[in-house]
Order: structure tokens, then C-alpha cells, then sequence
């Protein structure tokens, strides 16, 4: 199954600042198992815009979609056996600690 | 129909019981083969069904569960060939034999019981609690949604709503069909524990529902089989068993709920308590089921309420609190102290676990202060104590105990 996973701040990080893992070695990780398809970091939401056609007119505003404290800092596009295994690969991740992570099947249109 | 051979009360029992003893074991294994949770639940349905109009004529077969697990079976390629399933499938489901279907292959060669991968995949952490306590008594324990949706006080249609909602999340989250190994298995294993814990207490519970408690044993006794080497696993059956025990002299004639030391110990269930204090024999580690059934069986072996070991049992607490601290155990703690050292003490410890305002609303522990106080002789303020906590609390039965037990302070 794919798993699309949004990196997200939380305004409540793990207090526990011991061992928290190391991004690069988080990617290079699930690259060289195929676990990771693709992922990058977003720019902040200030660069954001949002864009809706409503009967007939364009609307585009700046800013992003939600004002929210918690905000969507990156993506991962994982391929898991299931759900366990995301949470693993998820788990291993340092934003679970420092922000949280939220994991999105993907749903195959074409299957 | 013709006239059966038997007695169609021994038949209908005799479908009963065999529902009961297979129903998990046909619905697990189905959905490990179909993928369809309720086609699998249809089946077993319709399986026990079919036994109450064909065994009062037929007699009931030397195998019941066999019996039903293979008309489920055939009922389940029925529909599936209807719905032109794979053929591979549908092959699988051929060759399920009537008795050795319950186990399939893990991945690493294992053999894992179906049932037991059905109890972790509905006690996934990935699904609500509320939805992994529904689920488990509709898939594994096979009560009917009425049932479930009487004892969450929603309308059967709600429950059932939920239960869809349940099912449909598993597939569509990708929760896997599976028990988890290795140190997984560690981290996932008292989350399945909580929820048989949940579900004895919604059946024990003075407002229960009494059916519930029967079911958690029934698969703790299951996991205990399956899981042998898991000593919380034992310690929480042993728990169950043994609280279980006081089920029929907790209340009095009038239905009043009775405290342990009103209780008439001799309609304990003693040869429960017996089985319970065997199995938590086999269980050498402290874990937090482990302490709470060993606090169970001082209470459980003592001859009368006066002969109870409360040093045992104070000591047994202070280890849950290192453990698991919780107000709740800090509250239990403070009474097991004021019986095995004095009310003194146990004011004192219901003092510390009170501050922060942790047991704020909490209609037992103001019943605990009412206790403490009654035995170090202050009638009085008890007696408003034990108003207040009645005032305070939802179940009517523990209302009324507590409202007892304010009238029934000794006079002068």
C-alpha cells in the first residue's frame, strides 16, 4: 500500500531531547529499501496560496487553505506492506518527535 | 420437517454451545481467507442457523463445530462465486478442512491461531477505543450489534453504523491481519489486555451488562491458550476469574450491592477462585495485572473480611504505584494502608493522593474518606461523607450501597 506521510509541527514536542534520529540517515534508510518512493520539505506557509473556482470565477487567496498553529512541513510518499510497517518507518522519523506525522493511504483509482 | 430424534430443548442447547465454542475460530479463519469481515460474519450466522432447523432432524452431528464451520464454508463459496471472485480464493476456501482450519502460516513459518490474529487486529491501536471494544464483542465474541448497542446506550442502528465504519477503516488504513512479533508484540499486547479489560468491567459492573464479564473470560482463558508464555496474559485471567468469583453474594435479597466485608463468603464461587489462585501460581513477574490479581486472591482466600493479609495487600499496592501510578491506585493504596496500619495512615495517603485536585469528582474517594473516618470514630462527619460521595455518583446500585452504608453507621 501507498502511504502518503505529512510532516507536521506540533506545539508540544517530546521533552526527551536523548537520541532523537538523524533525518538523513531516516532517508537513506527507507530509499535503499524501497520504502520511501519519493519526499522534500515545503516552503513555509507564508509561500503558500490557495486557489478555488467558484461559478465560474477564479478566487485565489494567499495564505494556506487552514490557519493552524500545527502546519505541513514536508511529505514522504512510502510504499508499506500495511499499516504497521508505516507506523515503523513513521516511528523512526525525527519529527515524530519533535512534531507529529500523519499517515494517508493512498487510494488506487485505477485497481 | 419430521419429528427429530431429539429433544428440540437439548438441540437448540447443543447449537448454542457450539455456536459459542466456534464461532470466533469460523469467522477469523473466513476473514483471513475472504479478506471479508462481513461476509465472514454472515456465514458463521447463517451456519448456526441452519444447525436449529436441521439438527432436530438429523440429530446432532459427533463434531458440531466441524459441522458449522463447514456449511459456513460452503456458504461463504456460494456467495463468492456469485460475486465471481478470484479463482485462487475461492480454491483456498475449498480445501478448509472442517476442524484444522483455525491456523494459517505467518510469514516466518509460524503457526498462528486465526483467532488470536482476529483479537489484534480488532484491538489495533489504530482504531478508537470505543470501535475496538465494539468490535471485538460483534467479531470475536459474536454478541449481536442489539446487544452491544444496549450496553454503549446508542440505537442499534448507530452500532451498527459504527461497526461499518470499524471494518471499513481496517481495510481502507491498511491495518494489517496479523499478530505482531517480537518486541511488537510487547508494545502491542496490553493494549489488547485493555480492551478484554474494558469489557469484563462493562460486564461486572453493578450496571452492567453480566454477559460481558462471561465473554472476557472466555478469551482470556482463549489468549491464555494460545499464549502461554505471556504472564500478564495469565494474571489477567487469574484477575478476572477471581473478582468473578463474588459475582452471585454481592448483592443482598434485594438486590443491593453488598462491600466485600458484608459479603457471605460461602457463595463465593470457590472453585473459581481456586482455578484463579492456580493460574496466577504460573505468573512470577510484577506486572500490573499481576499485582491487581494477587491483591484479588488476599482478598479472595481470606476466611472472613477480619483475617484479610492488608499488609499484603498495602504492600501489593505500593508496588502498582510504582509500576502504574494512577490517582485511582493511589486511592486503593490509601485504603489498603488505613486497614493494614490504622485510618490514621490512610487519611494521610488519601490526603497526598488528593492534592492537584487529581480525585476532584470522584464519588470513591470521598466513599473512602467516609470509610477512613467512620473507623477512627468521627460518626458524624462520616455519615455526611458518605451523603455527599451518593450525591455525587451515577449507577444507581453504587448509589444506593453508599447510601446504605451512610445509614448504617454503628450509633453511639
Amino acid at each position: 500500500m501507498k502511504y502518503l506521510m505529512f510532516v507536521c509541527t506540533d506545539s508540544e514536542p517530546d521533552t526527551d531531547r536523548a537520541d532523537w534520529p538523524d533525518v538523513e540517515a531516516w532517508v537513506a534508510e527507507n530509499d535503499a529499501r524501497g520504502r520511501r518512493l519519493t519526499g522534500d520539505a515545503l516552503a513555509e506557509t507564508t509561500a503558500a496560496t490557495t486557489v478555488r473556482v467558484r461559478n465560474g470565477e477564479l478566487l485565489v487567496t494567499d495564505g494556506p487553505f487552514a490557519e493552524t498553529k500545527e502546519v505541513i512541513v514536508g511529505f514522504d510518499l512510502l510504499e508499506c506492506a500495511d499499516l504497521d510497517e508505516a507506523i515503523e518507518v513513521a516511528r523512526a522519523h525525527p519529527m515524530a518527535r519533535q512534531g507529529r506525522l500523519e499517515l494517508r493511504p493512498v487510494v488506487d483509482l485505477d485497481g | 420437517m419430521a419429528d427429530g430424534p431429539t429433544d428440540p430443548l437439548a438441540v437448540a442447547a447443543a447449537v448454542a454451545a457450539a455456536s459459542a465454542g466456534s464461532y470466533a475460530r469460523i469467522v477469523a479463519t473466513l476473514i483471513r481467507v475472504t479478506g471479508d469481515w462481513t461476509l465472514a460474519e454472515d456465514c458463521a450466522q447463517e451456519a448456526s442457523a441452519l444447525a436449529l432447523t436441521r439438527w432436530p432432524a438429523d440429530g446432532v452431528p459427533a463434531n458440531p463445530g466441524g459441522w458449522l464451520m463447514t456449511v459456513a464454508r460452503n456458504r461463504a463459496i456460494d456467495v463468492l462465486r456469485r460475486a465471481s471472485v478470484e479463482q485462487r480464493r475461492l480454491r483456498e476456501l475449498a480445501v478448509l478442512t472442517s476442524t484444522g482450519a483455525e491456523s494459517g502460516k505467518a510469514g516466518d513459518g509460524e503457526i498462528v491461531d486465526d483467532r488470536l490474529r482476529l483479537v489484534f487486529t480488532c484491538c489495533h491501536p489504530a482504531l478508537s477505543p470505543e470501535a475496538r471494544v465494539a468490535l471485538t464483542l460483534r467479531t470475536v465474541c459474536g454478541v449481536s450489534t442489539a446487544d452491544i448497542a444496549r450496553a454503549f446506550l446508542v440505537t442499534e442502528s448507530a452500532m451498527t453504523r459504527r461497526l461499518t465504519r470499524a471494518k471499513a477503516r481496517i481495510a481502507a488504513a491498511g491495518i494489517p491481519y496479523r499478530v505482531p512479533t517480537g518486541p511488537a508484540l510487547a508494545e502491542r499486547l496490553p493494549g489488547v489486555l485493555a480492551v478484554l479489560y474494558l469489557l469484563f468491567t462493562r460486564g461486572y459492573d453493578a450496571d452492567g451488562e453480566p454477559a460481558f464479564a462471561d465473554e472476557a473470560i472466555r478469551l482470556a482463558r482463549l489468549l491464555d491458550r494460545l499464549m502461554p508464555a505471556q504472564p500478564e496474559v495469565a494474571a489477567l485471567l487469574a484477575l478476572f476469574l477471581l473478582q468473578h468469583s463474588r459475582r452471585d453474594a454481592r448483592r443482598d435479597r434485594d438486590g443491593n450491592l453488598l462491600t466485600l466485608d458484608r459479603q457471605d463468603r460461602a457463595r463465593w464461587d470457590h472453585e473459581a477462585i481456586v482455578e484463579g489462585v492456580g493460574v496466577l501460581a504460573r505468573v512470577a513477574a510484577d506486572g500490573p495485572y499481576a499485582l491487581q490479581a494477587r491483591i484479588a486472591a488476599c482478598h479472595a482466600t481470606a476466611a472472613s473480611a477480619e483475617a484479610t493479609d492488608w499488609v499484603a495487600i498495602a504492600e501489593a499496592y505500593d508496588r502498582l504505584a510504582r509500576r502504574q501510578p494512577s490517582p485511582v491506585v493511589e486511592l486503593n493504596r490509601a485504603v489498603a494502608h488505613g486497614y493494614a496500619h490504622g485510618p490514621a495512615a490512610g487519611l494521610a495517603l488519601l490526603a497526598a493522593a488528593r492534592a492537584g485536585g487529581a480525585l476532584d469528582g470522584y464519588p470513591l474517594a470521598v466513599a473512602a474518606e467516609a470509610e477512613l473516618t467512620a473507623r477512627r470514630g468521627d460518626r458524624e462527619r462520616a455519615a455526611a461523607l458518605f451523603r455527599r460521595a451518593a450525591e455525587a455518583h451515577s449507577g444507581a446500585a453504587r448509589r444506593a450501597l453508599l447510601d446504605r452504608a451512610a445509614a448504617l453507621l454503628p450509633g453511639p
